[in-house]
């Protein structure tokens, strides 16, 4: 019987974060995708941080995870409202045309 | 009272200049003709003060700089010398200033041009009453930016801006080496003051320079560098090509700078610095030889001449040679005598011309001339008053001599090569003799072909031909009454019995050089010749061109190689323009295309424009303006400080 530790979370929080650092890459499609991405990278240090307190007994992992929580729902909601404005101003919310910083 | 004379123009000057556009035409030149007819009377106070009362001082004003030992200072030295050129330069500038309000009245800058005006005036005065080299320095350039200024008055004129850079550029030349015989001053004497010099050069007279390891007389060198300075100034042969072109300024403006002041600025100088130049045989020489191939060689291209100002032009020029070659035989008296006639009557001469172009609509060509002596009848006088001035006319009976002004000072300054009893004198002597031929030839001519024969202009400008206005015409009477009268009551006190009295100690003239004295026992047939000069060009003139119309061009005809070099001005202009002038271009172009286009801008400022550019091209091809490139940046930089930190960590 396999028993599942630390290094097992920490395979997942890692493969989450690389799935969500890709699809910041490879998406070429929607910003929407990109605001995922990004939740999902928050995610798997959340793993690494409720992982890390279990294994070393200390809850200040835990808790931080909590803030991270919240700080990633506020900034969900900030980000779909700017999403929402943008859309309302240029019509289009794919990534590629979004390039105004181009120099 | 000093300080008004000098400083009166400034201030109408400054006004005209500064606020015309305020007081407008008539505001500026009344006001600047005010000033120097006030500035004019004071100095003819000044002149009877300090000529005849013998009240010589030196005015101070202030500090101007001081170095070391190198200590200037603006002084106003009044003595006699300056006396004299106080009472020439103002009265014939007022009555210049006056002439120009009737010949100028129709054009748009009239402020600009009173302001130029009494500017030049300001200057002039600076530079006869200075009491140093330095500030004689300032106002030989002023004068020379002044005259700049008003040769290239009609700015809209190619041909006048051209001579006035011409003007400019070969009066650098001269001034460079002006420049470098008051360095040489300088060190020699260690001050530039006139009472230090004057007093030390007796004991420097055997001083020697040692320059690229060959000994030069000091003195010498010092003389022949600043004469080089009045060479260019008083438009002495090989520099003065300037003068005949400066003819495209406005005609009082040749009449007030380039006939009867600034241009006997290089005489003044050389009569300065008597002092200097007597303890210098060799400069002494030069000066007279220069002065006598001068006078000489402008009378010859006067003969031939057709635009009434250029043949007045090279007069002046002529006229200046001998003042010159009398200063270097030693006859300062006689040369400022000459100086002092030939301002009133040359100024005449101009001033005349300018009301004889302002009637014929703006001609100047002698050839379209002629036949318009009823019509002007006032003018055609005066300026026969001017001529016989120029050309000497007079009887030269012993103890009843009566004449022209020309009449006593050319024949003093003859008489003083003569007397000299040296061979550059008599090079002189002889030079004078047959330039004063030549001078009253081209003179006659330039009367006959201009108000003699047959008209030669075209119906409206004959039907337009009118004495000018009063304005115009009563200035031209002090002129008239200088031309008259200036050689009969100056010959006593300028060269005559009452010299030594009336000079002082403004000129010094060694012993042994005393030409002046000797001038007055010559043969009577040195005296007699310069008349019968004249008579003789004046009987051939009339010859040629009343007499039998067509001999003149059967004369340019027979000898026309002479005629062409004549004509061509001996082809100096076209000698410098390939000696100097396209060199200079072909050195230009080059050192502009290769040296500043290609290496310097395109190494220095384009170059590195171009580098830039070209860099920053490539880093905003960096910012591709997604956001994904960003956090892939962003990314790298992570995993690069983590390796970093982690290789330090382990190392």
């Amino acid at each position: 019987m396999l028993a599942i530790g630390l290094g097992h979370y920490l395979t997942v929080a890692a493969v989450l974060f690389t799935l969500g650092l890709f699809g910041i890459f490879l998406n070429r499609k929607n910003v929407i995708i990109i605001l995922m991405s990004i939740e999902l990278m928050l995610l798997s240090v959340n793993v690494n941080l409720v992982a890390f307190s279990t294994h070393m007994q200390n809850l200040v992992g835990q808790v931080f995870a909590m803030f991270v929580l919240t700080v990633a729902a506020a900034e969900a909601a900030v980000g779909l409202a700017i999403l929402v404005v943008y859309h309302r101003n240029r019509g289009s919310i794919e990534v590629d045309d979004i390039n105004m910083m181009k120099g | 009272m000093e300080a008004a004379v000098v400083f009166l123009p400034l201030l109408g000057a400054a006004i005209a200049g500064l606020l015309g556009r305020y007081i407008g035409d008539k505001g500026a030149y009344w006001l600047t003709c005010t000033l120097l007819v006030a500035s004019a009377l004071i100095s003819w106070g000044l002149f009877y003060d300090i000529a005849l009362m013998g009240n010589i001082r030196v005015v101070d004003i202030g500090s101007w700089m001081r170095v070391g030992d190198f200590d200037v200072a603006w002084a106003l030295r009044m003595d006699q010398l300056t006396a004299v050129m106080l009472m020439v330069v103002t009265t014939v500038s007022a009555v210049v200033h006056v002439y120009s309000i009737g010949y100028m009245h129709h054009d748009p800058s009239i402020p600009r041009f009173f302001s130029y005006l009494s500017l030049f005036t300001f200057f002039m005065l600076i530079l006869v009453t200075s009491d140093n080299l330095i500030q004689l320095f300032l106002g030989w350039e002023g004068v020379g930016l002044c005259s700049y200024l008003l040769i290239g008055f009609w700015y809209d004129r190619p041909s006048a801006n051209a001579a006035a850079i011409k003007a400019f550029i070969v009066n650098r030349i001269g001034d460079f080496g002006f420049a470098l015989g008051i360095f040489a001053t300088f060190v020699l004497f260690d001050s530039i003051r006139f009472e230090e010099i004057f007093a030390a050069v007796p004991g420097q007279a055997a001083a020697t320079f040692d320059f690229l390891g060959a000994e030069f007389p000091a003195i010498t060198l010092i003389c022949l560098l600043l004469f080089v300075g009045a060479m260019g100034k008083s438009a002495q042969l090989f520099l003065h090509t300037w003068l005949p072109d400066a003819m495209e300024g406005p005609t009082p403006v040749s009449a007030l700078i380039h006939a009867a002041t600034m241009v006997t600025a290089g005489v003044f100088m050389v009569c300065r610095l008597s002092p200097i130049f007597e303890y210098s045989e060799t400069a002494l020489a030069v000066v007279t030889i220069v002065g006598a191939a001068t006078a000489f060689f402008a009378a010859t291209v006067g003969l031939t001449q057709n635009d009434i100002k250029r043949v007045i032009a090279y007069s002046t020029c002529s006229q200046l040679g001998y003042m010159f070659f009398a200063a270097g035989v030693s006859a300062y008296s006689a040369a400022m005598f000459h100086l002092t006639t030939h301002a009133f009557f040359k100024a005449l001469l101009f001033l005349g011309a300018g009301a004889v172009i302002h009637a014929m609509s703006d001609e100047q060509d002698m050839r379209k001339m002629g036949g318009i002596r009823t019509l002007i009848p006032v003018t055609y006088l005066f300026m026969w008053a001017g001529t016989f001035a120029l050309m000497g006319v007079g009887l030269p009976i012993p103890g009843l001599s009566i004449g022209f002004a020309g009449f006593y000072s050319k024949d003093i300054v003859l008489e003083a090569a003569y007397g000299a009893h040296s061979a550059v004198g008599q090079f002189a002597f002889w030079a004078g003799i047959l330039a004063a031929f030549m001078t009253a030839f081209y003179s006659c001519r330039l009367m006959f072909m201009t108000f003699h024969g047959n008209p030669r202009c075209d119906e409206t400008t004959l039907a337009h031909v009118h004495e000018s206005p009063k304005v115009m015409m009563l200035p031209l009477v002090v002129l008239v009454l200088g031309s008259l009268f200036a050689g009969a009551i100056g010959y006593n006190v300028f060269v005559g019995a009452g010299m030594a009295d009336f000079w002082g100690e403004s000129l010094l003239v060694l012993e042994g050089h005393d030409s002046i004295e000797a001038a007055h026992h010559v043969p009577a047939w040195v005296k007699g010749m310069p008349v019968a000069m004249a008579a003789g060009g004046f009987a051939l003139a009339w010859l040629m061109y009343i007499g039998r119309p067509g001999m003149a061009d059967r004369w340019a005809r027979a000898f026309r190689p002479l005629y062409l070099l004549s004509y061509n001005k001996w082809y100096f202009d076209e000698l410098y323009d390939r000696l100097f002038v396209r060199p200079a271009f072909i050195i230009g172009r080059g050192l502009w295309q290769s040296g500043d286009g290609a290496i310097i801008d395109g190494v220095g400022p384009d170059g590195i424009a171009a580098a830039t550019q070209n860099l920053s091209r490539r880093a905003s091809a960096l910012q591709s303006g997604y956001v994904y490139h960003y956090a892939f940046a962003m990314l790298i930089g992570v995993v690069l400080f983590i390796t970093g930190y982690i290789y330090v960590q382990a190392g």
